[in-house]
């Protein structure tokens, strides 16, 4: 795969001396979802922001399709569609003519069914005569959706996309993005909420106090980092771990009838033979098994902890 | 050029006048109105011709560039204020667009309607008082000069303003004054010698004598200084614009 977004060396120090992305070097490769992961305040919009235009970066430089971002902003801005994270719009306008207007300004002759197979497929089409003010705020966040596709963008950037959307809604979205990876769009998200990333993305980086700390495919990540969990449900409850178990990683809930092992996937031997076979030993019998995979959740918490 | 986005910029701020009709035409036209029935018609038959001229056709120039001065720059600052204010400005910064390109959407777009504006304020004169226009082509010169510059300097303003009261501070504070005293009421042959010296440092003195020469072939300072000051005035804004652009200032962090 090749990069459809170098960014080198990328730094930006705000004029009250907040420093808010620290040497960040980073690939987006053409036609991947990438999340960009982190708590509030991280540096995803500052670096969002500087890619399209919006903040000036104080070193380094970012290239799209070849072309630098300063140089060639014409050609550079053609390929890139931005769904911002505050729901910014104009009340007055009808979603028609503010989709529409979009398009001029990213310098595309009208194209009337495009629009409206965008807004059909953002289920806006019902609403394209309606005043701004007058649509609720999930359909607001569609319409800057809208928006930022009106010009057939190749790379979409969405700040944020599913902030105070409900599930339902969110499930639309995620198509919509997926739709549009199907169709060879590029797509940058950003988002704190761990599930998103986890759903849709190819590729996680996980940045925290304007460093970017981890990029990894997302399986890869989760099977680097993550943490297996064996839970036993004994037949017979035990007072404590018997003596002949105690090697073993092993934790006692639930009055005595839940036996949790923790074991890393990344070790060679999980140890699971070995615990089984020793409590078969120590005549322990369990009536039902069960293992689950720590979420990314629990891996950001865990790098962003480290971090500190 | 990108000159779907000039359009789309362009008819955007167009439409917001249709929609704001009120205010942007009518109430400028209303209080023009009151003008000429006050002055015109009512005070304006007591008063001596000035310069040959009756007085209600005397004070129509400088009615205009009233309306034009104060309007041009509210249509234009707001223009690019209110898309500040909103944050909506993203898609505008985003865009690939040069600032020319920017500045010619939102400034072409508040100098039409400032044109128009005046054209219509002109017609409504023409209802009070016996109207003559010498130089035609002269009066549209000046008409469209002034509105252009007017709508830069008014553009420069909203990109200034951090708040709404700013935006009202330079028409109302220093615009509006310096017209009054800038001979739309009177000649500045009128004045104490001393005056007129002075009110030659008030640039309206030269939008205002240059428009009253389109109408009536009479200026109280020299066409060419007043075309010349025009000029010089719309540079200046334009330097401005281009450095707030280089810089980000207000635009970019």
């Amino acid at each position: 795969m090749t990069a459809i977004i170098s960014i080198k060396d990328l730094s930006k120090t705000y004029a009250g001396g907040f420093q808010a992305l620290k040497r960040v070097d980073l690939d987006i490769e053409r036609g991947e979802i990438f999340a960009l992961l982190g708590p509030n305040g991280a540096g995803k919009t500052t670096l969002i922001s500087i890619i399209c235009g919006l903040v000036n970066p104080t070193t380094g430089s970012v290239t799209v399709d070849g072309g630098d971002i300063k140089r060639d902003y014409r050609r550079v801005r053609e390929m890139i569609g931005l769904v911002p994270q505050e729901l910014t719009t104009d009340h007055f306008e009808t979603v028609w003519n503010a989709v529409s207007f979009s398009r001029g300004l990213f310098g595309k002759a009208p194209n009337p069914g495009y629009i409206e197979k965008i807004l059909r497929a953002l289920s806006l089409w019902e609403k394209k005569d309606n005043r701004i003010m007058e649509l609720s705020g999930g359909m607001k966040r569609r319409l800057l959706i809208a928006k930022a596709l009106s010009h057939e963008p190749s790379i979409l950037f969405l700040d944020e996309p599913t902030a105070g959307v409900d599930v339902e809604l969110r499930k639309d979205m995620w198509q919509v993005v997926r739709d549009l990876r199907a169709a060879g769009v590029t797509i940058i998200l950003t988002t704190h909420y761990i599930e998103e990333a986890e759903e849709m993305a190819d590729r996680v980086g996980v940045i925290t106090k304007g460093e970017l700390i981890i990029v990894e495919d997302k399986a890869e990540l989760m099977r680097k980092l993550g943490k297996k969990q064996l839970t036993l449900q004994l037949s017979a409850p035990l007072s404590e771990i018997p003596g002949a178990l105690a090697k073993h990683e092993l934790e006692l809930s639930n009055g005595g009838n839940t036996l949790t092992y923790t074991y890393d996937t990344r070790a060679g031997r999980t140890g699971i033979t070995s615990l089984l076979d020793d409590m078969r030993s120590a005549g322990i019998g369990f009536s039902d098994l069960d293992t689950t995979q720590s979420s990314l959740e629990d891996i950001f918490v865990d790098l962003v902890r480290s971090k500190k | 050029m990108n000159l779907h986005a000039i359009k789309a910029i362009y008819m955007f701020e167009m439409s917001r006048a249709m929609r704001t009709v009120m205010q942007s035409i009518i109430s400028p036209v209303i209080s023009t109105s009151l003008y000429f029935i006050v002055f015109g018609a009512a005070i304006g038959s007591r008063i001596q011709h000035i310069e040959g001229i009756s007085y209600g056709a005397f004070i129509v120039p400088g009615l205009i560039m009233l309306q034009l001065l104060t309007q041009s720059i509210s249509n234009a600052a707001f223009g690019i204020y209110f898309p500040r204010f909103t944050g909506t400005i993203y898609e505008v910064l985003t865009a690939p667009i040069s600032p020319l390109e920017i500045t010619l959407g939102y400034v072409g777009a508040a100098a039409t309607k400032s044109i128009a504006l005046g054209l219509i304020i002109l017609a409504t004169a023409a209802v009070f008082v016996d109207l003559h226009i010498a130089h035609p082509l002269a009066m549209l010169a000046f008409l469209v000069l002034t509105a252009l510059t007017f709508s830069l300097l008014g553009f420069i303003i909203g990109i200034w303003a951090d708040g709404f009261e700013k935006l009202q501070v330079i028409p109302l504070l220093v615009i509006t004054p310096l017209t009054f005293l800038g001979g739309t009421f009177y000649s500045i042959n009128m004045l104490p010698p001393f005056w007129q010296k002075v009110t030659l440092f008030n640039p309206v003195v030269y939008l205002v004598s240059g428009f009253r020469w389109s109408f009536y072939g009479v200026a109280d300072v020299n066409i060419f200084a007043s075309l010349g000051m025009t000029a010089l005035f719309l540079l200046i804004c334009l330097g401005v614009i281009w450095r707030i652009f280089s810089t980000g200032y207000r635009l970019k962090t």
